[in-house]
């Protein structure tokens, strides 16, 4: 009684939000793997159990069909003997091209900017919200900026960088952007390093004063050059900082949509798989495949994020 | 009263007000979601008709708030309650839409696109065959019997159109084609295909966009013309019957889509980056020779710069016709309206319905819309130059039903087409992208 009395108030305070939680986050994942096991592929409700949108999802267990899932999501081309639904190989295909283009891109210019800073600016105030400023603009309408930046138009139509390129006598920069039919989806991650990597500059920025000033005095001292101070000093301190703005790009870079939908729609050179499965839902109603679908992203944002959790947990241990 | 609020010798806060504050907490969680319940039961009290749809811009809109004031005016006691959500061919719409009806809360009517878009509610037991209403209001005299009866599934009927857009269009600028050397088309008779590409030819010798297209479902409306221009309404009609997966197969097909391959050659290279309106635009302006759009160009080109529209001179700044092999056949799509299950106003609802079927609302409606009225008896006197043309096609033309808009084909089949198309226009491989066609007919059909 007395124990119950120690946390039961607490327990009860946090309750609500403990039941909101449970029902709002859990269950419904729970709902939606269920839904992605049935046979829920057309606009009837039944409850039969059933992997075949998984099936459609993934290579069958064949080495050949393995070998040429992998193949066709290396090299972009289309597969005749693959019984992979090959929309999704080029969506896969498309987020790993966006994932990479857009963490790294984000990493480099946030840390650089965060270096630059880092090394006593005037108005590094000022800067600092400079850069941090594109975060607050929404995806959709970065997007519809930079669909008119990123504009593909030929000769007199061109607008944007085009068009600057043009005129500063740099045309053999022009390209495609997103519609280069094998790298368009890294142009896509532009707008979204343009957007994130001022967030990325303050995580560093803060990792940077987060080492102490006597490290870095006591290297100097030692005669280490200025280069060596950040590569043998602060870099080392820096590792969680990555590690969370990595965790952070890696979960924004799977799940995103409305950029995509703002620059390019709902059409297949753009397409994403998030973009996929907002199409088989509410498009195509299937409601099994769409689900399938949303727990894979699940699944590779947990990837990401639950070694993460464990070390922090583990670090939070050691203090 | 003070030596309450003091903070006792532990510093922790007192037990009772812990459990005063979860107490209160768990009250607001529970109480929020009943309180919206709640509201939501007082206003279906009174009488409201509430209609859901995707007008929210341009012509459309401005019909609907004519309506509304018709109606508003004949009905007082159940006055119009306008559900509209944003967003192009009612993307955004129809996924609100099957959030509501899968709640067990729809409105008193819906828009949708007439035909197989309609078999999934249908199937889903979410909406009621309307047929007592085409019955009493003798709409079944009022339309044109094939209009009819593409749009009954299993016998019956469950919508009630309100307008006719035609999809088979091909749109060029008069000036542009004599400049370069080409003969305008005459709008009754049209082009031959050989012709076509002939001046598609010289349009490009001209330094001139031969065939100006946009985004991924304009290149599936340009395919759907194609095949219907080359395989014909009946042949057309065939591949969405039950069992084609042997049509789809045939040398037909082939040709046809070997013949929107040659032409996909002539669009433009930044076809995906570009809005329907954009692609008009280039035709308009002169850059480019032809497009083929649905008539709802027609209001683009010939509406007002106020409604961002660019105010060209019908046959002058603009010419039109059937798409080649076409002539004589209408590629036809239709907005139309439901009889939800379930209807927190039913009688408000059939009343809607009779109207919208009525002539009244349909000449009402029309000329601002940008389309024809589903009705034989329209007045032609109310009409633009361009909806003339089409008004008097619609009553000697073969129906075919659109496939981009909804009339042939259930959403699954239509968005299997799609994402077919859309890998084809990646690859261009026309033999896979027949394949991919017959697979979803196979599953589909």
């Amino acid at each position: 009684m007395r124990r119950i009395r120690r946390w039961g108030p607490g327990l009860l305070l946090v309750s609500p939000s403990i039941l909101l939680v449970a029902v709002f986050v859990y269950g419904l994942i729970g709902w939606n793997v269920k839904v992605s096991l049935s046979d829920w592929r057309q606009a009837q409700k039944t409850s039969g159990f059933d992997t075949s949108a998984y099936r459609e999802l993934f290579p069958s267990a064949e080495l050949g069909q393995v070998g040429e899932f992998f193949r066709s999501i290396v090299t972009g081309r289309q597969s005749d003997t693959l019984t992979t639904d090959p929309a999704w190989v080029i969506d896969v295909r498309h987020a790993l091209l966006f994932t990479v283009a857009f963490v790294a891109g984000a990493l480099i210019v946030g840390a650089s900017l965060a270096f630059l800073l880092d090394k006593g600016v005037k108005g590094e105030g000022f800067f600092r919200a400079v850069y941090l400023f594109p975060m607050a603009v929404s995806f959709i309408a970065a997007g519809v900026v930079w669909r008119w930046l990123m504009n593909p138009a030929p000769g007199d139509r061109s607008t944007g960088f085009n068009l600057l390129f043009d005129k500063l006598g740099l045309g053999f920069l022009r390209n495609e952007w997103y519609l280069g039919a094998d790298w368009g989806a890294s142009a896509l991650a532009i707008p979204a390093i343009w957007a994130l990597s001022g967030y990325i500059m303050a995580l560093y920025l803060a990792g940077f004063r987060g080492v102490p000033e006597e490290l870095r005095e006591a290297a100097r001292m030692d005669g280490a050059s200025e280069w060596r101070v950040y590569r043998h000093v602060v870099f080392p301190h820096l590792r969680p900082v990555t590690l969370s703005a990595l965790i952070i790009l890696g979960h924004i870079s799977i799940k995103v949509f409305d950029l995509i939908v703002a620059i390019g729609g709902k059409q297949l050179i753009t397409q994403t798989p998030a973009v996929y499965m907002w199409i088989l839902i509410y498009d195509a109603r299937d409601y099994a495949k769409g689900a399938a679908i949303a727990t894979l992203l699940l699944l590779g944002i947990s990837v990401l994020v639950i070694p993460y959790l464990v070390y922090t947990v583990r670090s939070e241990r050691e203090v | 009263m003070l030596s309450g609020l003091r903070r006792r010798r532990s510093g922790r806060v007192p037990r009772t007000t812990l459990l005063a504050a979860a107490l209160i907490g768990i009250a607001v969680a529970l109480a929020l979601p009943a309180s919206g319940l709640g509201t939501q039961a007082k206003s279906s009290q009174a009488c409201q008709l509430s209609v859901f749809s995707w007008w929210t811009g341009g012509g459309e809109a401005a019909g609907l708030t004519k309506l509304i004031k018709i109606w508003n005016t004949r009905n007082p006691t159940c006055p119009f309650k306008n559900e509209t959500v944003a967003g192009g061919a009612g993307t955004n719409a129809k996924a609100v839409l099957a959030q509501r009806l899968a709640a067990g809360n729809p409105p008193d009517s819906f828009q949708g696109h007439a035909g197989a878009e309609l078999r999934d509610y249908i199937k889903a037991g979410q909406v009621e065959p309307v047929d007592f209403i085409y019955k009493a209001a003798g709409f079944g005299q009022a339309m044109p019997a094939s209009l009819i009866s593409q749009i009954k599934f299993n016998g019956k009927l469950y919508s009630v159109p309100v307008n006719i857009h035609r999809a088979n269009v091909l749109w060029f600028n008069p000036k542009t084609l004599r400049a370069a050397g080409i003969t305008p088309p005459k709008a009754n008779t049209g082009y031959t295909w050989a012709q076509f590409i002939a001046a598609l030819k010289k349009a490009d010798a001209a330094g001139l966009i031969p065939l100006a297209m946009g985004e991924q479902w304009t290149a599936q409306h340009l395919l759907e013309t194609v095949m219907i221009g080359t395989l014909g309404p009946k042949g057309w009609a065939a591949l969405w019957k039950p069992n084609s997966e042997s049509r789809w197969a045939s040398s037909g097909v082939k040709t046809a889509l070997n013949r929107y391959n040659t032409l996909l050659g002539y669009t433009n290279s930044d076809a995906a980056s570009l809005t329907w309106q954009d692609a008009g635009k280039l035709v308009a302006d002169g850059k480019a020779a032809f497009n083929v759009m649905g008539d709802w160009q027609d209001g683009y080109f010939s509406g007002s710069k106020a409604g961002d529209n660019l105010a060209l001179r019908p046959g002058r700044d603009y010419g039109w016709t059937a798409v080649p092999g076409t002539s004589g056949v209408y590629d036809w799509l239709s907005d139309s309206f439901t009889l939800p299950k379930g209807a927190p106003h039913r009688a408000a609802a059939v009343k809607w319905l009779t109207f919208l079927g009525g002539r009244l609302a349909q000449d009402t409606f029309n000329p601002v819309k940008g389309s024809i009225p589903a009705r034989k008896d329209a007045n032609a006197k109310l009409y633009g130059p361009y909806l003339k043309w089409a008004l008097a096609q619609w009553k000697t033309d073969t129906l075919a039903g659109s496939l981009t808009h909804g009339v042939v084909a259930p959403n699954a089949w239509a968005t299997e087409f799609g994402t077919a198309l859309g890998l084809y226009l990646q690859s261009k491989n026309v033999a896979r992208f027949q394949a991919a066609l017959v697979a979803a007919a196979k599953k589909n059909s």
